[in-house]
């Protein structure tokens, strides 16, 4: 499904990057948000027809995502101008990215780019240093909800009070 | 270690006294339905999860919880926060069934109609979503909901195992069946 190397797993360092992003076109990549968990959450395309997008119920997940103190941030192949489009029909305010140019370099670095010439559907959570804490693949028509980054944040939260106290 | 294909998610909120239950209160099959007034995929299930009932009357039950996608559906949280306010008064079942038969007419004017027509007070109901007052029972569900994997709306849980198929009558049918076998 994902290229040979398969989707980067927990411990790895995650590959830096930065592509342009919703809403204005700048920039934007993990380093920028380090001291914070990040969640990565790779799509195959903007405008899948159902209620149940993805980054829909993530938008309306954010305070959730928010009461860790992470950064949410989608990424597929889609140009920019998709993505804004597509951000505004959906009232989706977290950034998405275009990995566009060249086409899904970001996705294959991470090991979730498929033969279909899109992204997987990928999640990779990044704890504050840019390490990769957890990455689930999943197939491309199964939305994968949110749980399993809520879990990872409550792990992520609970491994750093360990380790303070 | 990387999570592998196909994690069956599983409701972790377990059904309480709190929550809106339809059905055989003895029925050895729950369906739980996280949904959104104002989603036409949760309108097209509502009349085959009302059939449901009646084909598997003792059988089964079902139980309601709000999950409104508010960034696509501006009404659905006043909807959602209707329904409780209904709820409160011993009506949500009333207030359920007529906003999934009028979801063209979720907007404030036409909500509040629809409460009057079910003989419930539209000032005292408007003022109570006004002010947010079952904003957290809303919010609540909502969160049980992310946290047990749902995924859009609306998301069923056979006895606490999310039901990834469709919601057509006969696929109903066979996942309440199935469990009632188990």
């Amino acid at each position: 499904m994902t290229d040979s190397n398969g989707l980067i797993e927990p411990g790895r360092r995650a590959p830096d990057f930065s592509l342009p992003a919703t809403p204005d076109g700048r920039h934007t990549g993990p380093a920028q948000y380090r001291g914070r968990p990040v969640v990565l959450a790779f799509y195959p395309a903007d405008w899948s027809p159902v209620c149940g997008d993805q980054m829909v119920l993530y938008q309306a997940a954010k305070p959730e995502f928010d009461r860790y103190g992470a950064a949410v941030l989608g990424i597929s192949v889609d140009s920019l101008w998709s993505h804004r489009a597509f951000a505004q029909s959906q009232g989706i305010e977290f950034p998405l990215l275009a990995d566009f140019e060249p086409k899904g370099a970001v996705a294959r670095a991470y090991g979730a780019y498929t033969p279909r010439g899109e992204a997987a559907r990928a999640l990779v959570v990044l704890d504050p240093d840019g390490t990769v804490a957890w990455s689930h693949i999943s197939p491309p028509e199964v939305n994968p909800g949110a749980d399993g980054i809520l879990d990872a944040l409550e792990r992520l939260r609970s491994g750093r009070e360990v380790m303070a106290g | 270690m990387t999570t592998p294909l196909q994690v069956t998610a599983r409701l972790r909120t377990p059904v309480t006294g709190a929550d809106h239950v339809r059905g055989a209160a003895d029925a050895p099959v729950t369906v739980v339905e996280y949904g959104d007034f104002q989603c036409q995929y949760c309108g097209a299930a509502y009349p085959n999860l009302t059939e449901l009932l009646r084909q598997r009357e003792g059988t089964v039950r079902l139980v309601y919880r709000y999950f409104p996608i508010a960034n696509v559906h501006p009404y659905a949280e006043r909807a959602a926060e209707a329904a409780e306010a209904a709820g409160v008064r011993g009506r949500f079942w009333d207030m359920h069934d007529w906003l999934y038969e009028h979801q063209d007419q979720l907007d404030p004017v036409h909500l509040s109609l629809g409460v009057e027509q079910l003989g419930l007070p539209p000032d005292e109901i408007a003022a109570e979503v006004d002010k947010q007052a079952h904003a957290d029972r809303v919010r609540r569900d909502f969160v049980g909901g992310i946290r047990s994997g749902v995924n859009g709306t609306p998301t069923l849980f056979v006895n606490d195992v999310r039901h990834d198929g469709g919601y057509a009558l006969p696929e109903l049918l066979a996942a309440v069946d199935a469990a009632a076998d188990t």
